[in-house]
């Protein structure tokens, strides 16, 4: 069954706050087998300008990998998780997500479209501070295949 | 591939064209896991053969989300300060079956620089293939 597109633009209460630490950001990066100073040292990441260790570019999907989830769970929304193929990921730095940050997630679904049988569901999660600090956006687009397929 | 004090592109050697080092990664089944719990998607398909099957995949696939932080270290790894990435996209073409053995699946990339805007931003556009494909 299609996704009525008229559930475009419905908004997802905040999160809560998630703690970013050193050692989880050393993990993620370890498990990219990246050594990159910038992950694992607090000095290195300071002499770049940083005031900790920094997180991959790819790190808020820890925080954003809900987004699809809320969407997925929605049971206004009726989507099959067994459907679904994520299609495309996007991220926006406003700054490097660090250690020490304390971050919450507002995601909302932005978009909402059918093509081929498939719906195509694009969500996006602002990424802040619990200090109000505006951090980053990622979208993430997912595909729900169709019932032909 | 870094070292201790990654150098920085000087953005006047930097033109639309300009070739980023390529890079090579295997990714083994041991790979998945790790990144599995690092991340937290636990979805069976990146790590039971089973259950990949059962809905119609060839084998275990990589996380997508997986080879998109791997492609980006060619982008990293050039700028020096990961912090220089200020935005990062990827549209998933075909998944990557990594295999239960030794050798594991190879995903290549490259990047190309396709625009020096005015501002000192570069886009770089990347492509990541494993198997030819």
């Amino acid at each position: 069954m299609p996704v009525d597109p008229s559930f475009a633009g419905r908004t997802y209460p905040p999160t809560e706050p998630y703690d970013v630490g050193r050692e989880k950001i050393r993990e993620f990066a370890n498990a990219l087998g990246d050594d990159n100073p910038a992950y694992h040292d607090r000095d290195a990441a300071r002499a770049l300008g940083h005031p900790d260790v920094i997180a991959p570019p790819t790190f808020p999907v820890l925080l954003t990998f809900g987004a699809t989830r809320r969407l997925v769970e929605d049971p206004e929304l009726g989507i099959d998780y067994s459907r679904v193929v994520h299609g495309e990921q996007r991220f926006a730095h406003a700054r490097p997500v660090r250690a020490g940050d304390s971050l919450t997630v507002t995601v909302s679904l932005e978009t909402v479209r059918s093509a081929g049988g498939h719906d195509m569901l694009t969500s996006r999660s602002d990424i802040a501070t619990v200090e109000g600090e505006h951090v980053a956006t990622a979208w993430s687009m997912i595909v729900v295949r169709g019932d032909a397929s | 591939m870094s070292s201790p004090a990654p150098a920085r592109p000087a953005l006047e050697d930097v033109a639309v064209g300009t070739e980023l080092p390529p890079q090579t990664f295997t990714v083994r089944r041991a790979d998945l896991v790790r990144y599995a719990g690092a991340s937290g998607d636990f979805n069976l398909i990146h790590w039971n053969e089973r259950v990949a099957r059962s809905v119609g995949l060839p084998d275990v696939i990589a996380h997508g989300m997986f080879t998109m932080a791997l492609a980006v270290r060619v982008v990293t790894d050039w700028a020096g300060d990961p912090g220089r990435v200020v935005e990062y996209g990827v549209r998933f073409t075909r998944p990557v079956p990594v295999p239960d053995d030794e050798v594991g699946a190879t995903v290549e990339v490259s990047g190309v620089v396709a625009a020096v805007l005015e501002d000192g931003r570069v886009r770089v556009d990347l492509t990541a293939t494993s198997q030819g494909q």
